[in-house]
């Protein structure tokens, strides 16, 4: 842990005086310190082509009275910079005189992580060798090969919550990631690939010789495989997903209209169907931030609250939504851990942590089978969601065509689209295989990114598939 | 307060300093100060206010050809000098490549013009809080707008200085005023639909007013409501304006230098080739006056000046840094940042006469998901339009659109429409043929 008062012209009893004057006359609220670095070590072009470090550094206050929130964030942490946080707080806030102060917090020993400095796992000279392994070994693969990028990403973040009368959280979060994509070339055609592991485990866990070669294998393949791939169909089809990352399909067509900030905005599609049926019994879906070691989890979040396992929808029925303090307040429920920042410039907001589908019982063969005509998605790309409307887009990366129970060949260029409500409920098989993602996912929401983890199992569901083939 | 321009030289030149007396043989800087105050606001009254107050340092050092590069938030001088010593340290751990130095001297701006993009006028809370109540109270007038989904207005200052090792300094101060509404529409017992509308500017006479804000708005909204599937075709498009630019942004991210240099641009093979029809030229303009997007030179100090990128349909310039410049062996031209004022120069043909000449064809108000893949080309997105059946037009929504990218551009024909609004502009485009739609 670092002492964020160290050196400073502030005391800890100094911050917590300003807190309490400026926090106890408010509803909620609470001072954010962040201390971070990041190193970013990248090879392209057979050459390591960058290496970045960055620190980040500062405070945030937030204020809330109502449904009312006031922020004020710096790099700077002194006395002079919380004073007039403070006083941007207040001038926000100065019309409310019937707060209820609450400063109580779910507090948790859980340790998912260890409060390892992931940087110094290995030195700059291993990670550097490590990179120009993996370039060889990709371009030994095909001579197709023509453009190798991979990358090594770790980062220590330090933060540290103070509410009123001085209570005070903190958590050391690990994160590491290991990206590679290439591009092949035969003749005019150019094909990509690219896949990736991480989490908040040690470096090891990610980053060695079995697993190092099977992140490179996963992207070889998907280009490969484009290179022989002929324009995906056009129109609404049956659609298999196979497990793992393609839960970016709950993420984008549900998860997000789950969030509990568009609950009390009542513009989620779904927030009046709190309790009702909104899909197949077979359908069960759980955000869960506290499974040890991986991405999207944390000990505590960003208000400093426990996270845990949360079960939205279950056989069918919407259960609940996720909040943050706010949106728990607002709505009358209870914080389920998912108030989230992406650095100390943002105030929190409901986001997803982990979020999977529970199994099913049938198999992907037997899914495969069951289409006359449609496709097969081996890797999916990242998505989108308007959630007023509930549609949603994701990239296919790699897919084959589905004809009478079979797999022809593989298609390429397309794009799934479909609107959740309508997707839930045509969910029509899900799998026994559930698998979590590899640990690559990042979630953009009102401009900030946070990293999440994704599950699902081989599901068969109807979509429109955005091909060029009519 | 943003930090004065001559403190920000003096840590820039601090840092130069540092870098070299701990090794470094050249050494790049940035110093930038922003300071920026947002009022979010929905259902007509405030629901946040955001103060942000940063300083931020980027260092790229040089020992020879080895490099390596540092950002930081400024905490105070003692930890600059560790991360900029730990910076130079692990610049001399790493390989050499010919390619990493610093720009040639006779590239590096030497008179820099004041482009007219600082308005010190103060916009507080409280006149942000009365723009955006007229902007959601306009919005609200009108017929089946239902409620707000957020509305907004920022105005940011940003003062910063880039510096180098070869004596190159500058920068300069740039204010920003923003704005925008979100609206839900419902019509009896339709779905709910959402849209929005914005506008930036670096001066705040310059920036729409709150009415017309959101009486567009509620018009982007409302003409989506109760919307048809359609079925799988193929069929002229007309892009919207605020879609059309987008074909400015996939051309971009084409024909980056690295993209060029590196081999994995679709268009790799195509310099001094046509790749749109013969009518269509492509500038860009980083010297327009009161622009947010101009800037005499780019990050690492290199003249930029306005250049055609697509002359008579035939490709001739790309986007250049140092970097990609030696190793394409050709001189940078100032785009280490990226594009600047983009534009297509405006067709000859109004934007009624795009329509003119089909029975069938698809106005696309909205898409969702990537504009085009630079790397295959490929093309395929989520979108939302309006269907013109004959004499008929209703939306449509949950289709979506694929093709080529390549084909986008030899099928392109122009409106007399163009405005400039965005970073990137185009008039409004008609695709003649090589987009499919896929419905139900």
């Amino acid at each position: 842990m670092i002492d964020f008062f160290k050196n400073l012209d502030l005391t800890r009893r100094q911050a917590e005086k300003i807190i309490d004057d400026t926090l106890l006359n408010k509803d909620d609220g609470e001072l954010y310190l962040q201390d971070s670095i990041n190193e970013n070590v990248t090879l392209d072009d057979g050459k390591i082509k960058n290496t970045n470090f960055s620190k980040t550094h500062g405070m945030g206050l937030r204020g809330v009275c109502e449904d009312v929130t006031a922020y004020s964030h710096t790099n700077s942490i002194d006395k002079v910079s919380l004073i007039n946080a403070s006083k941007n707080i207040n001038s926000t806030l100065n019309s409310f005189k019937n707060y209820k102060h609450n400063n109580f917090v779910k507090k948790t020993n859980e340790k998912l992580y260890s409060a390892h400095n992931p940087i110094e796992e290995k030195s700059l000279k291993e990670k550097i060798n490590l990179l120009n392994d993996v370039d060889k070994y990709v371009r030994s693969k095909s001579n197709l090969v023509k453009q190798v990028t991979a990358s090594i990403s770790c980062e220590k973040k330090i933060i540290e919550i103070i509410k009123t009368d001085g209570l005070s959280l903190t958590d050391d979060q690990p994160l590491i990631s290991f990206r590679v994509s290439l591009m092949m070339k035969k003749g005019s055609k150019n094909t990509q690939g690219s896949y990736a592991s991480g989490g908040r485990m040690n470096f090891d866990s990610y980053i060695n010789e079995n697993n190092w070669k099977q992140v490179c294998d996963e992207a070889f393949r998907q280009a490969e495989m484009n290179q022989e791939a002929r324009k995906a169909p056009a129109g609404e089809m049956d659609v298999v997903l196979n497990n793992g990352w393609s839960g970016v399909l709950l993420h984008e067509a549900l998860g997000h209209t789950l969030e509990g900030d568009f609950l009390y905005k009542k513009t989620s599609v779904f927030h009046d169907q709190i309790g009702n049926k909104i899909g197949n019994e077979n359908i069960t879906v759980v955000d869960e931030g506290n499974i040890p070691g991986r991405r999207g989890s944390l000990n505590m979040d960003d208000e400093g609250e426990k996270t845990q396992r949360n079960v939205l929808i279950e056989n069918g029925k919407l259960i609940k939504f996720m909040h943050d303090r706010l949106s728990a307040k607002l709505t009358d429920n209870e914080v389920t851990g998912n108030g989230r920042r992406e650095n100390y410039m943002f105030a929190p907001m409901p986001r997803m942590t982990n979020t999977f589908m529970m199994n099913g019982t049938n198999s992907r063969e037997e899914m495969i089978k069951s289409v006359k005509e449609g496709i097969y998605v081996d890797a999916l790309g990242g998505g989108s969601v308007d959630i007023v409307s509930g549609q949603f887009n994701f990239a296919v990366n790699n897919a084959w065509l589905i004809k009478n129970g079979k797999l022809i060949m593989p298609v390429e260029g397309a794009t799934l689209i479909g609107s959740g409500p309508e997707v839930i409920k045509k969910i029509k098989m899900i799998g026994n295989d559930l698998k979590l993602d590899n640990g690559f996912g990042t979630c953009g929401k009102s401009g900030q990114m946070v990293p999440v983890g994704l599950g699902i199992p081989s599901c068969k569901v109807t979509m429109t598939v955005g091909g060029s083939k009519i | 307060m943003i930090r004065e321009t001559k403190d920000l030289e003096n840590l820039a030149d601090y840092c130069i300093k540092k870098a070299t007396a701990y090794g470094s043989t050249g050494c790049e800087v940035y110093v930038g100060s922003n300071v920026s105050e947002t009022v979010n606001f929905r259902s007509q009254k405030i629901e946040n206010s955001d103060r942000s107050d940063v300083l931020i340092i980027n260092i790229t050092t040089y020992i020879g050809n080895k490099k390596s590069s540092l950002s930081l938030t400024y905490i105070d001088k003692n930890n600059t000098d560790k991360m900029i010593e730990k910076c130079v340290d692990v610049t001399k751990l790493l390989p050499e490549d010919k390619y990493n130095v610093l720009p040639d001297k006779n590239l590096l701006a030497k008179n820099t013009r004041d482009l007219l993009q600082f308005d010190d006028t103060e916009i507080n809370n409280q006149k942000k809080i009365e723009y955006l109540k007229h902007a959601e109270d306009s919005a609200l007038n009108n017929k089946f707008i239902i409620k707000t989904n957020g509305s907004s207005f920022t105005q940011a200052k940003n003062n910063f200085i880039i510096a180098n090792s070869l004596g190159f300094s500058s920068g300069f101060k740039k204010s920003e005023f923003s704005s925008y509404t979100d609206l839900v529409a419902k019509k009896n017992d339709s779905g709910m639909e959402r849209d929005y509308d914005h506008d930036a500017k670096t001066h705040f006479k310059d920036l729409i007013n709150p009415e017309e804000l959101g009486n567009r708005a509620a018009k982007l909204t409302i003409r989506k409501l109760n919307p048809k599937k359609i079925k799988t075709q193929s069929i002229p498009i007309i892009f919207e304006k605020r879609i059309s630019k987008n074909i400015l942004s996939i051309l971009s991210s084409s024909i980056s230098g690295s993209s060029f240099a590196r081999g994995t641009s679709f268009l790799k093979d195509e310099m001094n080739k046509e790749i749109f029809p013969k009518n269509i030229n492509i500038i860009d303009d980083p010297l327009i006056e009161r622009s947010l997007y101009s800037s005499s030179f780019d990050t690492e100090g290199v003249k930029s000046e306005k250049i055609s990128l697509v002359k008579d349909g035939v490709l001739n310039n790309i986007v250049l840094n140092t970097y990609y410049s030696k190793m394409l062996n050709i001189n940078s031209n100032g785009r280490a940042s990226g594009l600047t004022n983009t534009y297509f120069e405006s067709g000859t043909i109004s934007y009624n006469d795009l329509f003119k000449d089909y029975e069938n064809l698809i106005l696309i108000t909205d898409i969702m998901g990537s504009f085009g893949n630079p790397i295959t080309g490929d093309f395929s997105c989520g979108a939302t339009g309006i269907y013109f059946e004959n004499n008929e037009n209703y939306p449509i929504n949950n289709f979506t659109l694929a093709g080529k990218v390549q084909d986008i551009f030899k099928n392109i024909v122009l409106a007399n429409d163009l405005e400039f609004k965005y970073a990137k502009n185009c008039p409004s485009a008609l695709i003649k043929e090589g987009l499919v739609v896929g419905g139900v």
